[in-house]
């Protein structure tokens, strides 16, 4: 078997079976979507104008939340030493390990979101806008994040580190995200400008997170 | 470069150039700061408050000037294994913060009333706080990691990471162009802020710049020293044996 997709099939039998991780972070999700009526009043119309704003954090915070065991658990059993040694570059490792995250955390919570759009009385018309976008940046999310993760892999607790560390470089990401669904909103499609510079930040943070997390990882590992 | 890697020799450097950086330092601010609180012009239209340009437009020149050393410093870490310029990315690190936590706080003040509110949510300002969230987290990682060797280059990597975000604070004003006034200073025409208020800013962005070097090399110096300290702790420790606490003697159990 070719060894990325080998790891792919790793990663999603260790996700299925170690059981809690994609459903935990979506119940994650929708609880955080749910608890903003709360806070915010239950008035439909502000609701449904700052409703894409709040999934796209929600969205932020679960892929973070998700993201600090991303290569701390291999880590510490040794496989980590072991994927190091596969015939693959370490870079393509964390590529592949990061694909399969957000195939087994970000695609149920884009799964999620009509519903919890739903909830935040968002116009049904934006729905192929908001996933759209959601699907356009949320690679960048995880990939950013596995910078982050790679970087704070010995470091105990270092979940609240890694948010530190990671949230400054998300913000460009939230800033496209939010603004494709509002110039969709505004009438200019779901393919505006903003929705490309969304797809760019995760392509270029494709090309370039593995190399940093990788050096991350061989200097942690060294 | 390379000859200053050993830490004595630039300890040498450092200790001739040190004086001479701070006197320059002391002498550029009596000069910039009298031009710009007493002889410059006010504004036409800002008045006196103009005079919080003299130290915001410099200290927020040196927030990204000081990442920009950051970032070149780990690059040369990460490239050339060079201890000295870990210990200048660490000593640079709350530099770089505090002149980014001035240039916003003199940029609220400036701001409540020019635009009548101590923030906005523009993309400059926002981009500027950005940059600090990433010196802080930069420090941060430094703190947590114990291996000093891994912690550098932990730091590096991360600096690197985040210097990406350098260049869109720069062009952020012309992409989102709203509040904020667009560069006036750095063009491709020319300055169109007049000669009475540049010369100032300019003396003022020289004097930040030499503060930033003395405070730079006084750190550096001291980190220096105080790893030697720790080092002959350590020898001091090792010639006295393996430390063994005096323990009360343990009774005899009675059966």
């Amino acid at each position: 078997m070719n060894p990325f997709l080998a790891l792919l099939w790793r990663e999603h039998l260790l996700a299925r079976r170690q059981g809690g991780g994609a459903g935990l972070t979506v119940l994650f999700f929708a609880m955080t979507v749910s608890l903003l009526p709360f806070g915010l009043g239950p008035d439909l119309p502000l609701l449904a104008a700052i409703g894409p704003g709040m999934i796209w954090i929600a969205m932020t915070l679960a892929t973070l939340l998700s993201l600090d065991r991303l290569f701390q658990a291999d880590y510490e059993d040794g496989s980590l030493d072991q994927l190091a040694l596969m015939p693959l570059p370490l870079e393509a490792v964390v590529l592949g390990k990061a694909l399969a995250h957000w195939l087994g955390t970000g695609l149920p919570l884009l799964l999620a979101t009509p519903l919890l759009a739903l909830l935040l009385n968002v116009p049904p018309a934006l729905f192929p806008a908001l996933i759209v976008s959601l699907l356009a940046g949320t690679p960048a999310l995880t990939l950013l994040g596995s910078v982050g993760a790679a970087l704070t892999v010995c470091v105990r607790r270092g979940g609240l580190l890694l948010a530190l560390l990671v949230l400054p470089l998300y913000v460009p990401v939230v800033i496209f995200g939010v603004n494709a669904v509002v110039q969709a909103g505004a009438g200019e499609g779901v393919f505006n400008p903003s929705l490309l510079f969304s797809a760019a930040l995760s392509i270029f943070a494709a090309a370039l997170a593995p190399f940093a997390a990788a050096a991350a990882l061989r200097l942690n590992m060294g | 470069m390379f000859g200053y890697a050993n830490p004595q020799r630039f300890l040498g450097l450092s200790r001739a150039v040190r004086p001479w950086a701070w006197s320059v330092t002391v002498v550029l601010f009596a000069v910039g700061l009298v031009q710009a609180l007493v002889l410059s012009p006010p504004d036409y239209q800002q008045g006196e408050s103009v005079r919080i340009m003299y130290v915001h437009v410099p200290a927020a020149w040196m927030a990204m000037f000081v990442y920009t050393v950051i970032a070149g410093a780990s690059l040369t870490s990460l490239v050339w294994r060079h201890p000295l310029v870990d210990a200048a990315g660490r000593a640079a690190a709350p530099l770089g913060a505090g002149f980014t936590a001035l240039a916003l706080v003199t940029g609220a003040l400036w701001g409540q009333p020019m635009w009548g509110t101590w923030w906005v949510w523009d993309a400059r300002l926002t981009s500027v706080l950005v940059l600090f969230f990433l010196y802080v987290g930069y420090i941060a990682l430094w703190q947590a990691i114990e291996d000093q060797t891994r912690a550098a280059r932990a730091a590096a990597v991360l600096a690197l990471v985040g210097f990406v975000n350098v260049p869109i604070i720069k062009f952020s004003v012309d992409w989102w162009n709203t509040l904020h006034q667009p560069a006036s200073v750095i063009r491709m025409d020319g300055p169109t802020i007049h000669i009475s208020q540049l010369v100032p800013l300019l003396v003022m962005a020289i004097g930040f710049m030499t503060l930033f070097l003395s405070l730079l090399l006084t750190r550096m110096e001291s980190e220096i020293l105080e790893r030697r300290v720790r080092s002959a702790r350590l020898m001091r420790a090792r010639e006295e044996g393996p430390f063994e606490p005096a323990l009360p003697e343990a009774e005899e159990v009675r059966g």
